[in-house]
């Protein structure tokens, strides 16, 4: 189970489009969630994924790391097919990605410190207890959370366990981000210390992201290309210059607010 | 309706005839859908209890984990087995002695009381206490984490949630619950020496010689074994209705009600089939 393939910048920079979506079409019940999605991820951008409410937004990535499977279409990651692998390829797949949650999703019968221990001693099996130390203070410096280490999670402010997550999420160094409305529920003050902290992330771990929200604030902030979704369509795609400047009537809803 | 008239010439027009094959129609596909449900639950059942062996065969194991989900076990239900295994003892005493005492048997009743309580009462009464206590936690604990997305958390950082949770789980309360099983079966026997004092005075030391001159090894053995199977059914029960709760908090209460539910009537069938088995070997 250990002993993956390592993964150095170099490897990364092999694939051009680091996610690549064809026709994905994903259904509960009756409902068609998903229509015939496709889009790309290329290396070393963020994208961001608009969309109403319910437009299956959240389905959308959860079906990029099969946390939920998808009916139809291919999913590939780094060049691979994520609905073919077995098990132990999902696993060493899934170590590459960074997943956050809308919730936040701490443990919460852990404390900080033990959130961040927890992803870092299972994975990053190698690193001795002082590195891991050192690792996780670092990290927590980078979100901005320093003297958080012993705090339960419920004892955070929403932005706090928003930057607590995220903090988890990127201490096993992904090269890929899939941020699930990051700033939702946040005041816009520190809505922007999110944007602002994503880019970061971005130039610091040189992640490549997929971000999705309907905060034109966080989009604007953090775009470089936008993909809006209606109805699990592709509605339109462009960067953040050719959302403003159309004319169509819904886009226009959106920045209007 | 109409007109009510007592004797009515019945007219069968083929659109109500189509109505009610629609009904029916309706009426099979609900009962399949259910039938349909039922079905994919014993498979997910099974996939997960798959999903566990293997996880339970995988080279690390969470053993700090292991030892807190020890503690937690013992550390919640030890005053209310100590109660109930008290007032076991006790109740069983004071019911049997009148007629023991009518049949001149009464040297028998601690032999008795202690043979009962060590077959059938303790790890009856332990593990359906322990289905309530501990099946009903694993189910809310897991249960709210699955809803809050703590489990897809683990999943999707590939830091196997069933080995930390479920595996975890599963082999404390196989492993206490024997252990809490033998503390109930002490304690009743004291209750039951407690109640008998009540009616004229009985030596301690006299008491559990005639206790255990009664139990053999025959009697001990497979209420120990099976005592292994509660632990691990509670377990089971409590992680896989956590586990697979749907979405929203509403379920996080279903969750922990169901495996309260299942994990008792688990835990009276083994019994059934412990008895059945027993019964024939010996
Ligand atoms: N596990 C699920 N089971 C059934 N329906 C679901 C599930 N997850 C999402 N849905 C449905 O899919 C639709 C899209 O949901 P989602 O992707 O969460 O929307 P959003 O764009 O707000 O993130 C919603 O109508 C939701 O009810
Ligand atoms: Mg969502």
């Amino acid at each position: 189970m250990t002993n993956n393939k390592p993964v150095t910048p170099e490897s990364q920079n092999t694939f051009n489009s680091v996610i690549e979506i064809n026709n994905l079409s994903k259904g509960f019940a009756e409902q068609q969630v998903l229509k015939n999605l496709s889009l790309e991820l290329h290396n070393g951008e963020n994208l961001v994924i608009l969309g109403k409410s319910g437009s299956g937004k959240s389905v959308l990535i959860k079906c990029i790391v099969r946390l939920l499977n998808s009916d139809y279409g291919t999913i590939k990651v780094l060049g691979e097919n994520v609905n073919e692998l077995k098990s132990k390829g999902l696993a060493a797949l899934r170590k590459k990605i960074g997943f956050l949650f809308q919730s936040g999703a701490l443990y919460d019968s852990m404390t900080i410190k033990q959130n961040l221990e927890f992803p870092l001693i299972r994975i990053k099996k190698k690193l001795t207890k002082m590195e891991r130390n050192k690792k996780i203070e670092e990290v927590l410096e980078n979100v901005g959370l320093a003297n958080t280490l012993d705090k339960m999670p419920s004892e955070l402010s929403g932005g706090m366990q928003k930057r607590a997550s995220l903090a988890r999420t990127i201490i096993v160094d992904p090269l890929i981000m899939l941020y699930d409305e990051p700033t939702t529920g946040l005041d816009p003050v520190t809505s922007d210390g999110i944007s602002a902290l994503i880019n970061d992330i971005q130039k610091k771990y040189k992640t490549s992201s997929i971000i999705i929200t309907h905060d034109i604030e966080c989009a604007r902030a953090t775009a470089d290309r936008i993909i809006m979704l209606k109805d699990g369509e592709v509605y339109l795609e462009g960067t953040i210059d050719d959302f403003e400047n159309s004319t169509d009537e819904l886009i226009q809803s959106f920045f209007k607010e | 309706m109409e007109k009510k008239t007592p004797f009515k010439k019945v007219t069968i027009s083929p659109l109500v005839v189509k109505e009610q094959v629609i009904r029916l129609g309706e009426k099979t596909y609900k009962k399949t859908q259910e039938a349909n449900v039922f079905f994919v639950g014993i498979g997910d059942f099974i996939l997960f209890f798959w999903q566990t062996i293997k996880e339970t065969f995988s080279l690390s194991f969470e053993f700090n984990e292991f030892l807190r989900q020890c503690f937690q076990i013992g550390n919640k239900t030890l005053p209310l087995i100590s109660v109930t295994g008290l007032i076991m003892g006790g109740v069983l005493t004071i019911q049997s002695r009148p007629v023991l005492a009518d049949f001149g048997a009464l040297s028998l009743l601690p032999g008795m009381v202690a043979s009962s309580i060590i077959r059938e009462m303790g790890p009856v009464i332990t593990a359906l206490i322990c289905a309530g206590k501990i099946g009903s936690g694993m189910g809310a604990e897991l249960g709210s984490m699955k809803v809050s997305e703590q489990i897809d958390a683990m999943e999707v950082s590939s830091t196997h949630p069933i080995r930390f949770l479920v595996v975890t789980r599963v082999l404390a309360a196989t492993l206490m619950i024997p252990i809490l099983v033998l503390y109930a079966d002490a304690l009743g026997i004291m209750g039951s020496w407690a109640a008998a004092n009540i009616k004229g005075s009985v030596s301690f030391v006299l008491f559990f010689n005639q206790a255990f001159r009664a139990i053999d090894f025959i009697d001990f053995f497979p209420a120990l074994i099976k005592t292994f199977f509660f632990g691990a059914a509670i377990g089971l029960m409590g992680c896989y209705k956590g586990y697979s709760a749907g979405q929203g908090t509403k379920s996080v209460g279903i969750a922990a009600n169901s495996a309260v539910v299942l994990s008792s009537l688990l835990v009276i069938i083994i019994d059934l089939i412990a008895v059945q088995i027993t019964d024939m070997l010996l």
